[in-house]
């Protein structure tokens, strides 16, 4: 492509196409304008709303201080794009280079970026996932119902998988002074993102927050009344729940199945793509017109053992989004790695929780400030003798700082004389991530692929 | 006015809070909690207080009405 003045073209009369409209779409259509492409620009979204934030819905949103119609991102600059939203896309032409919609209509593009993230998993059995009182939550949509059920005043919300999500809505129920139970089938929240040391914490927060807080169970079934509404839960330990709303907060699935048969290397677990965003197709090899970001992006991290990474955090879609744009519309001496290191925050329990790194490859956690029984800490991950993640309990001005060390790939434990210590923390010990041939919603971060240096099976939850 | 905060970024300095209490508000003792819309009338200390913003988390639409926002043209 060099020199033949073909990226010229494209950057002043190309055609390009953004499957997804969401943070990550926005992001990057904004930083192809920026960068000086002229040519048109189309955007597709399944949802017929323009770009919004998703972290607000199970915060604010469900807190009652924001709408679910209020949460429409701001615009960096005006995009002159042709908007078709509310109609998905369910194909991919790759040869002739055209996207197709639900529609039928069918939409030509010299590059693509896909970007269609992912949605929530829903309750197993279809019967009882439409139970009136069921809901799950990732879509505006979802936000505006739950919502709404909440502020009739619910007797007893009941909240399956103990998630960061699932803590959300746990957390914003007890605000409102609403009764929460939450099951969990793992020994404690958060224990897949963060492990059980950490879990641990979160579990008594919950508790002195008045969740009725189940682990260690399954729920096996959900039950209506005659008129279709739920009525209760059962779970595995024999214990029954009498519930009027019923949160699924299982985690999520990849927005793929509409590449199926296309070619491209996509699946269950997200779309290939290479640190330049740049998707592979099923034969491994790179595509040259075919872009992806955001959380249905799976892509090598050097950071971390080239792992393919596949991250559903807010920062990265924002990240992401930007690299893929200026890549698609540069020479390849000129294009550069998505090499953002993993961040993400919640906000629950009035505690603000924030990681850098990836925590979840950690074998061990040293308490490196503060104690783990004042809830205010920062819990350090190492793996292989090296700094690899990190998490702040109320601590977030520390983690740049921890930032660094993963960056440099600092010894663990990290040698410096810690601050602020207690004696509760000074040794590593075992950071009790749950074991992974073990059936569970999955943390936030997941790993799979394969390096030269660490080839691993990953289980991956089947849906 | 739609905004939002970079919560990777924020680290609870409260300067926002302190500027445009209408909008940002602390939750707890470092977790921060915005108006994703924030009203016409608080135009100026909105901006403001993205001004402060020791880390500059804080973006506001640069574009005023959302008038591209939603078409279904061919």
């Amino acid at each position: 492509m060099s020199g033949d003045g073909s990226l010229e073209w494209l950057r002043r009369e190309g055609r390009i196409v953004v499957v997804g409209a969401s943070l990550a779409g926005l992001r990057a259509a904004e930083t192809l304008r920026e960068k000086g492409f002229a040519g048109s620009l189309t955007m597709i979204g399944d949802e017929p709303y323009e770009p919004y934030d998703r972290p607000p819905l199970s915060k604010q949103v469900l807190l009652g201080v924001a709408t679910a119609d209020g949460t429409a991102l701001p615009r960096r600059r005006a995009l002159d794009a042709t908007w078709r939203l509310g109609v998905a896309a369910t194909g991919l032409d790759m040869a002739a280079g055209r996207v197709r919609l639900a529609d039928g209509d069918e939409v030509p593009y010299d590059r693509l970026l896909i970007a269609t993230g992912v949605r929530a998993r829903p309750w197993p059995r279809p019967e009882e996932a439409e139970l009136d009182g069921v809901f799950v939550l990732r879509t505006r949509d979802d936000s505006t119902a739950l919502a709404r059920r909440l502020a009739e005043g619910p007797k007893r919300v009941f909240v399956i998988g103990a998630g960061f999500t699932g803590s959300e809505i746990a957390s914003a129920c007890r605000e409102r002074g609403l009764a929460v139970t939450v099951a969990e089938r793992a020994a404690a929240p958060l224990v897949g993102a963060l492990g059980g040391v950490v879990g641990a914490v979160a579990a008594e927060l919950q508790r002195e927050h008045g969740v009725d807080l189940r682990c260690g169970v399954m729920v096996t079934a959900l039950e209506g009344d005659a008129a279709g509404r739920v009525r209760a839960a059962h779970l595995s330990d024999g214990a029954t729940i009498e519930t009027d709303v019923v949160v699924v907060s299982l985690g999520a699935t990849r927005n793929t199945e509409w590449l199926a048969g296309s070619g491209l290397g996509a699946g269950p677990r997200g779309i290939a793509c290479d640190a330049g965003c740049r998707a592979f197709d099923i034969r491994g090899i790179v595509t040259d017109d075919i872009y992806v970001a955001g959380d249905v992006a799976r892509s090598p991290h050097p950071l971390f053992g080239y792992q393919f990474l596949s991250l559903e955090h807010w920062g990265n879609a924002v990240s992401q989004a930007e690299i893929a744009a200026h890549n698609m519309l540069s020479e390849s001496a000129d294009r550069i790695p998505h090499m953002w290191v993993p961040a993400f925050w919640s906000s629950q329990f009035g505690v603000n929780i924030k990681s850098v790194g990836v925590p979840s490859m950690g074998t061990e956690i040293v308490v490196a400030q503060g104690s783990l029984t004042d809830r205010r800490f920062v819990g350090v991950y190492g793996y292989q003798g090296r700094v690899i993640g990190a998490v702040a309990f109320d601590h977030a001005r520390w983690l740049p700082f921890y930032q660094e060390l993963i960056e440099t790939t600092a010894p663990f434990p990290p040698p410096f004389p810690m601050v602020d210590r207690r004696p509760d923390g000074q040794r590593p010990m075992d950071a009790d991530f749950p074991d992974p041939s073990v059936p569970t919603h999955g943390p936030t971060v997941t790993l799979s692929g394969y390096s030269p240096a660490d080839r691993r099976m990953t289980f991956t939850p089947a849906h | 006015m739609r905004l939002v905060v970079d919560l990777n970024r924020c680290q609870g300095y409260a300067q926002c809070a302190f500027l445009a209490p209408e909008v940002f508000a602390m939750h707890g003792e470092e977790a921060l909690l915005y108006h994703p819309q924030a009203d016409e009338a608080h135009r100026e200390k909105l901006a403001q207080a993205a001004a402060a913003c020791p880390v500059q988390a804080i973006l506001v639409d640069a574009v005023d009405a959302p008038a591209e926002a939603v078409s279904d043209e061919r």
